[in-house]
C-alpha cells in the first residue's frame, strides 16, 4: 500500500470540497473493494476521504411512503432493520446475503452501489425496487444509475448520500452464490410495485438488467406458470470458469420462478 | 491410565495459547537491524530473460541491495534438485533438471522468483520491486497435464526434448494384457484428478540472521520440523556445516505436506542475510501462496479393470500422467508411485496389475506432497473403477467390493507394490459404515427427496493408506530435579496436538502428571539429531514409539537408582504409576529424578540425571496401514445443479486411538479437504499458463455450509508392527471423502444415465451434465 493522506470529514460538504481540492482523491466507505485494491497496489490515490464520520449518512428512516437508507448504512444494519423488515423484507433479505458477516458489518449500500460490481447484490435491489439514488447534487433513478461494468451515472465530485425506496406491495430476492467469493453468480429481485412487476437481475450480465418479458407476464398473471417458458437469451451474458452463459441464463428463470413461488 | 492416559479424549493443552493469540509465528519474529525482502516474480509462464535492469530500483528510497540469480551463482550458492530417481524398464533414467533459487536465463512458470529486493521497510521493498525491469522474450507455454505428453507441446526443458521426464512402468504391459483378455467384463474410467492449492492458514515467511563472528546462520520459518531443511540448506545451498545452520519454527499455521519443503525462497533469504550483513525478513502474502507454494494432486488417469464371471478382478491396468510443474519438487515425481500412491491398488486383492506413470513438465507451479500425497488419487481411482464395475456387472456397489477386498485371513498381505499390510478389517469397515448411515433405509429417503423435486444419492468409498514417511525419528525424554518431564522432539506439531498426546504418553508410561509434562520442539538446536519431522501420518507411531523406548530406558535406570535408595536389589524393584517399589519401601519417580542429580545416590559409574533418547528406525516394509470406509449422502437440486451433503459417516481404523478427540479433529479436517477437492476447489491455468484462480475470489475453499454432521466412528484394529498399536490418522479423511462423495452424486444422477463428472462437482458442471443427458435422450 502506498502512503496517502487520510481525511475524515464531518460533513458531506467538507468531503465534497476535499474531493475538489486533493490531487488524486478517493472516497472510502466500507472499503470492501478499495482496501484490497490498495493493498495490491492496483490503486494509488494521494488522498483517502473516509465518509465514516458523517453521522447524517447512516441509518434507516421512513419518509411518507418511502424508506430512506443512508449511504453509509452497513449491510448488516439493513438486514436487521425492523423498519426494512416490516416494509420491504426483500431488501433485508438481499442485504443479509451479501458476502460474509465481516463484509456485512463493514460494507455499505452507498459504497457497493457506487462501485457497481457486476456481481454485487444491491444493483438488483435498487433497480428492482425502483429506488432513487440521492447524491449531494441531485436524485438519480436507479434505472439510469447503473450504466455498465463498474460504471455509474455519478459525475466527478458527486457523493451518494442516501437511497430512497418506495414501499412495494411485495418483493423477494433469490441468489446463487459464487462458490469462492460469495458474490452473485446470478441474483434476481422480483418486485410487485403495485403498479406492475419488476424483475431485476445481477451477476449474469456486465451490469444489472431487467427481464421485460417476465415483467410483462407477471404483471398480467403473477404466477410461476406465466414465466415458466420464458427463456433468457444467453448472448451477452457473463461466462467464466464457474458458470457458463447458458447456465446463467437458465438460472435466471429458475430463481425468478422460485421468487414468485415464495409469495404465499 | 487415569483420565489423561492413552485413549482418553483429553482437551488440547495448546489450544488456550493458540486460540488466545499467544502463538508465536514467524511473522512475529523481528530482529534488530533487519531489512525486508520482497521477491520480484515472473509474470510470464515461459520466457527467456534477456536482461534484468536494477539501476532504478537500487536508487529508490530505502533500498539496501538487490540480488539476482547471477549473484547467487557467482557466490557458489547451490541448486535444488528432486530426491527422486526413476528409470524406465529399459533403464533409461528420468530427466532431473536442477532448479536455481532465482530464475537464471529463463523463467518457467508464473510466480517464479527472479530477484530479491532488500529495503529498510516492507513498503520500500515492494515499491522498489516494481522498479526492477526484467526484459523477457515470451516463449510458447504448456499448462495442460494431458497436453504435455503430446510430442509437439512446447518443451519446458528443450534440452530434454520432451515434457515426459520418464515413462515408468512396473512391468511390461503385455504381461497383464493376457489376463485382461480373459476377463468377462471390462470397464474403463478416465479421470482428471484436479490440481489443488493447499493454502495453509499461515502464508510462508522467513527471517534469517547470520552471525559473522560465529558463522552461525539462524532461520525462522514455518516448517514441519526443521531438521530436513537444515541439512538441505547447509549442505546443498549455503555450503556450510550443518551445525552452523539452525532452523526455528515456534508455531506454524498448518502444513499439509507442503510446509515441510525446502523452498528456494528460504535459501535466498539466508544467503541474502549473509551477503548483506543484515538480518532479512520476508513476509510472503496470500498471492505468493497461490503462485509459489507447491501445489497438490494434478493427475490424469486412464484405467481398465477386468473381472471374471463372479465379479472378481482378474486384471488392472492404470495409466497415470502426473503434472510435476516446471521443476521437480523434492518428492513430487514419485507421488503416484513410491511417494504416496504406493498403496495402489487400494484395499483390493489384485494380482495382475500393470501401472504406468509419466511425470510431465508444464509451465506451472511445481507439485509436491499435499495431505495424502498420492494416496487420495490412488484410492479415488480404485473406487471409481469399483463403481464402474458394479454398474457393468449389475452387482451392488458394496457387493463388488466385498468380493474383491483383502480379507483378514489373507493378512499379512504383500501388495503388488511390495508393502506388507499387517492388519485391517475392510469388510467390517463397510458393514459399520453402511449400518450407521442407514444404507438400507436410503430408498425411503430418496423417495421423500423426489417428492420435493430433489435427487438423492448415496455412495461409499473404501481406502487404505501407507503411513510413515522417513525411516528414522529420534525422541528424548528428561525428568528434571523438580520432577517435571520434558519431551524433546524433532517431530513438529503444526496443528496436530503433540503437546497433549505426548503428555498423555508420558503420564501413561512414567506416571508423571499430564500437567507436569512439556514439549520442546521446533528448533534444530534442541531436537534430537536423528529426527526428521511431522508428515506422512508418522508422529504418533515414530514419535510415540521413541517416547515409549526412552521412557523404558528411564524406568530401567530409575530402577537401579531406586534399588540403591531403597537398599534393595535392582531385580526386586517394580515400577507402576510413577512409583518404584521394593518390598515395603517405595520412592516416586520424582524423588528418583531428584536423587539422580547427585552422584552419591547413583550406582558406580552411572551418569547423573534421568535423560534418555531413542532413535526409532524402521525398515522400508514396516509402514502401517490406516484404512476405512466413508459413506456420503447427497441431495441435488437438479434445476441449479447444487449438490448438498446431507449425511456423512466415516469409519476409520487408525489402530489404537491415543486421543479420540484429537483423531476426530484429524478426520473432520481431512474430510473437509477431501470434499474441498471434490466439490469446490480447482486450480485453473489458461492456455498461456496464466493462473486464473489466484485468490480466494476465484479459488473455492470448502465452507461449513457444504457439510452436514459427520458421524466419525472407529473400527479399531491394533497395528501389529509397532508396540503402541497405532496407525496414522492425519491423511485418512482426504483419502476417503472424494470417492464417497462422487459416488453419491453419481448415484443421485443415475436416472439420467450420467456415469462420470470430473471434480470439482460444481453446480455448473452438474447442471451441464444433466442438460447434456436430457438433450441426448431427446435426440
Amino acid at each position: 500500500m502506498q502512503d496517502f493522506t487520510f481525511h475524515m470529514p464531518a460533513a458531506v460538504a467538507d468531503a465534497a470540497s476535499l474531493l475538489g481540492s486533493c490531487e488524486d482523491p478517493k472516497l472510502i466507505a466500507g472499503g470492501m473493494t478499495l482496501l484490497p485494491t490498495l493493498k495490491q497496489r492496483l490503486a494509488e490515490p494521494t488522498d483517502l476521504i473516509d465518509l465514516g464520520a458523517i453521522a447524517d449518512l447512516k441509518g434507516v428512516k421512513r419518509e411518507g411512503d418511502q424508506i430512506v437508507v443512508g449511504a453509509m448504512t452497513c449491510h448488516a444494519d439493513v438486514a436487521a432493520s425492523e423498519l426494512v423488515l416490516s416494509t420491504i423484507p426483500g431488501l433485508a433479505m438481499l442485504a443479509g446475503q451479501i458476502g460474509d458477516p465481516a463484509v456485512r458489518h463493514r460494507g455499505t449500500i452507498g459504497g457497493s452501489s457506487a462501485n457497481a460490481d457486476p456481481a454485487a447484490d444491491y444493483p438488483a435491489g435498487l433497480v428492482g425496487l425502483c429506488a432513487t439514488v440521492v447524491t449531494n447534487q441531485r436524485e438519480i433513478p436507479a434505472d439510469d444509475f447503473f450504466t455498465g461494468l463498474f460504471d455509474t451515472a455519478l459525475e466527478p465530485g458527486e457523493i451518494i448520500t442516501a437511497m430512497r425506496f418506495p414501499i412495494p406491495k411485495w418483493s423477494h430476492y433469490m441468489k446463487l452464490r459464487h462458490p469462492a467469493s460469495g458474490y452473485a453468480v446470478v441474483g434476481v429481485m422480483v418486485v410487485d410495485t403495485g403498479a406492475g412487476v419488476r424483475v431485476a437481475v445481477t451477476g449474469a450480465g456486465p451490469s444489472v438488467f431487467r427481464v421485460a418479458a417476465m415483467e410483462e407476464a407477471l404483471s398480467k398473471d403473477f404466477s410461476v406458470k406465466s414465466i415458466e417458458a420464458i427463456k433468457v437469451d444467453a448472448d451477452g451474458l457473463n461466462a467464466d470458469m464457474h458458470a457458463s452463459a447458458a447456465y446463467r441464463a437458465h438460472v435466471i428463470t429458475v430463481l425468478a420462478k422460485r421468487a414468485v413461488a415464495a409469495r404465499g | 491410565m487415569g483420565q489423561f492416559g492413552i485413549g482418553q479424549p483429553v482437551r488440547r493443552k495448546e489450544d488456550v495459547r493458540l486460540l488466545t493469540g499467544k502463538g508465536v509465528y514467524t511473522d512475529d519474529v523481528n530482529i534488530d537491524g533487519q531489512v525486508f525482502g520482497v521477491f520480484v516474480r515472473s509474470p510470464q509462464a515461459n520466457a527467456v530473460i534477456n536482461a534484468i535492469d536494477i539501476e532504478t530500483a537500487l536508487a529508490a528510497e530505502g533500498v539496501v541491495a538487490i540480488y539476482t540469480g547471477e549473484d547467487l551463482a557467482a557466490d557458489g550458492v547451490g541448486t535444488l534438485e528432486t530426491e527422486v530417481e526413476m528409470a524406465d524398464l529399459a533403464g533409461n533414467p528420468m530427466f532431473r533438471p536442477k532448479r536455481t533459487l532465482l530464475a537464471t536465463g529463463k523463467v518457467r512458470f508464473l510466480g517464479e522468483p527472479v530477484a530479491i529486493v532488500l529495503a529498510e521497510t516492507q513498503e520500500q521493498a515492494r515499491a522498489a520491486a516494481e522498479l526492477v525491469m526484467v526484459d523477457y522474450d515470451q516463449l510458447p507455454s504448456i499448462a495442460s497435464t494431458a497436453g504435455a505428453v503430446d510430442p509437439s507441446s512446447p518443451p519446458v526443458w528443450p534440452e530434454h526434448g520432451s515434457n515426459v521426464s520418464v515413462h515408468w512402468e512396473n512391468r511390461p504391459a503385455s504381461e497383464i494384457d493376457v489376463h485382461m483378455e480373459r476377463a468377462k467384463t471390462r470397464v474403463t474410467v478416465d479421470i482428471v484428478n484436479n490440481r489443488l492449492v493447499p493454502n495453509p492458514m499461515e502464508p510462508r515467511a522467513a527471517v534469517a540472521h547470520f552471525d559473522a563472528a560465529t558463522g552461525m546462520m539462524t532461520l525462522y520459518a514455518p516448517t514441519q520440523g526443521g531438521r530436513r531443511i537444515q541439512g538441505g540448506l547447509a549442505k546443498g545451498i549455503l555450503k556450510i556445516p550443518a551445525d552452523k545452520m539452525r532452523v526455528i519454527s515456534q508455531d506454524t499455521g498448518g502444513g499439509f505436506g507442503i510446509r515441510g519443503k525446502l523452498y528456494p525462497e528460504l535459501g535466498v533469504v539466508c544467503w541474502a542475510a549473509r551477503r548483506s550483513g543484515r538480518p532479512v525478513k520476508w513476509r510472503g502474502d496470500r498471492n505468493e501462496t497461490f503462485v509459489s507454494d507447491y501445489h497438490g494432486r494434478d493427475q490424469v488417469n486412464h484405467a481398465e479393470l477386468g473381472l471374471d464371471e463372479n465379479g472378481r478382478v482378474v486384471a488392472l491396468k492404470v495409466h497415470t500422467i502426473l503434472n510435476v510443474g516446471a521443476y521437480m519438487g523434492e518428492n513430487g515425481p514419485r507421488l503416484p508411485i513410491s511417494g504416496g500412491g504406493r498403496i495402489i491398488p487400494g484395499v483390493y486383492d489384485i494380482e495382475n496389475f500393470y501401472f504406468s506413470v509419466k511425470p510431465v513438465f508444464t509451465n506451472t507451479v511445481p507439485t509436491d506432497t499435499y495431505r495424502g500425497a498420492g494416496r487420495p488419487e490412488a484410492n479415488f481411482l480404485m473406487e471409481r473403477l469399483m463403481d464402474a464395475a458394479a454398474d457393468a456387472t449389475g452387482l451392488a456397489r458394496d457387493e463388488i467390493r466385498r468380493r474383491n477386498v483383502i480379507r483378514q485371513d489373507q493378512m499379512p498381505y504383500m501388495t503388488q507394490m511390495g508393502l506388507l499390510i499387517d492388519s485391517g478389517d475392510f469388510i467390517g469397515n463397510m458393514d459399520m459404515a453402511m449400518e450407521h448411515s442407514d444404507w438400507k433405509g436410503f430408498e425411503a429417503r430418496r423417495k421423500e427427496s423426489e417428492k420435493n423435486g430433489r435427487l438423492r444419492g448415496i455412495g461409499l468409498g473404501n481406502f487404505v493408506e501407507a503411513a510413515g514417511g522417513r525411516p528414522t525419528e529420534e525422541m528424548r525424554v528428561r525428568i528434571s530435579a523438580d520432577g517435571k518431564a520434558t519431551v524433546f522432539a524433532g517431530t513438529y506439531s503444526h496443528g496436530q496436538g503433540h503437546e497433549t498426546v505426548y503428555a498423555q504418553l508420558i503420564e501413561e508410561y512414567l506416571g508423571v502428571p499430564f500437567d507436569d509434562v512439556s514439549l520442546v520442539q521446533g528448533d534444530t538446536a534442541t531436537s534430537p539429531m536423528g529426527s526428521a519431522g511431522t508428515f506422512g501420518s508418522r508422529s504418533s507411531w515414530m514419535g510415540g514409539l521413541g517416547i515409549r523406548r526412552s521412557s523404558d530406558a528411564i524406568v530401567a535406570k530409575g530402577k537401579k537408582i531406586a534399588a540403591k535408595l531403597l537398599q534393595g536389589d535392582e531385580e526386586a524393584v517394580s515400577f507402576e504409576n510413577g512409583v518404584f517399589s521394593a518390598g515395603a519401601g517405595s520412592v516416586t519417580i520424582q524423588e528418583v529424578a531428584k536423587a539422580a542429580q547427585e552422584p552419591k545416590n547413583l550406582p558406580e559409574g552411572m551418569e547423573p540425571g534421568l535423560d534418555e533418547s531413542f532413535n526409532v528406525k524402521r525398515d522400508a516394509e514396516l509402514f502401517n496401514f490406516p484404512n476405512g470406509c466413508h459413506v456420503c449422502e447427497v441431495e441435488i437440486d437438479p434445476d441449479l445443479g447444487i449438490a448438498q451433503i446431507v449425511g456423512y459417516t466415516a469409519v476409520d481404523d487408525c489402530g489404537v486411538v491415543l486421543n479420540p478427540f484429537i483423531v476426530h479433529g484429524q478426520v473432520y479436517g481431512g474430510i473437509a479437504q477431501g470434499i474441498g477437492q471434490a466439490l469446490t476447489e480447482n486450480t485453473v491455468y489458461d492456455a498461456e499458463g496464466q493462473l486464473m484462480t489466484g485468490s480466494f475470489m476465484d479459488y473455492g475453499m470448502p465452507k461449513a455450509q457444504h457439510f452436514s454432521h459427520i458421524e466419525a466412528l472407529f473400527n479399531e484394529v491394533r497395528c501389529k508392527t509397532n508396540d503402541l498399536g497405532v496407525k496414522g490418522a492425519g491423511e485418512a479423511g482426504a483419502c476417503g471423502a472424494p470417492s464417497a462423495f462422487v459416488s453419491a452424486v453419481m448415484n443421485a444422477l443415475s436416472p439420467y444415465g450420467i456415469k462420470h463428472i470430473d471434480m470439482p462437482l460444481t453446480p455448473d458442471r452438474i447442471w451441464q451434465a444433466i442438460a447434456d443427458a436430457k438433450s441426448a435422450k431427446a435426440a
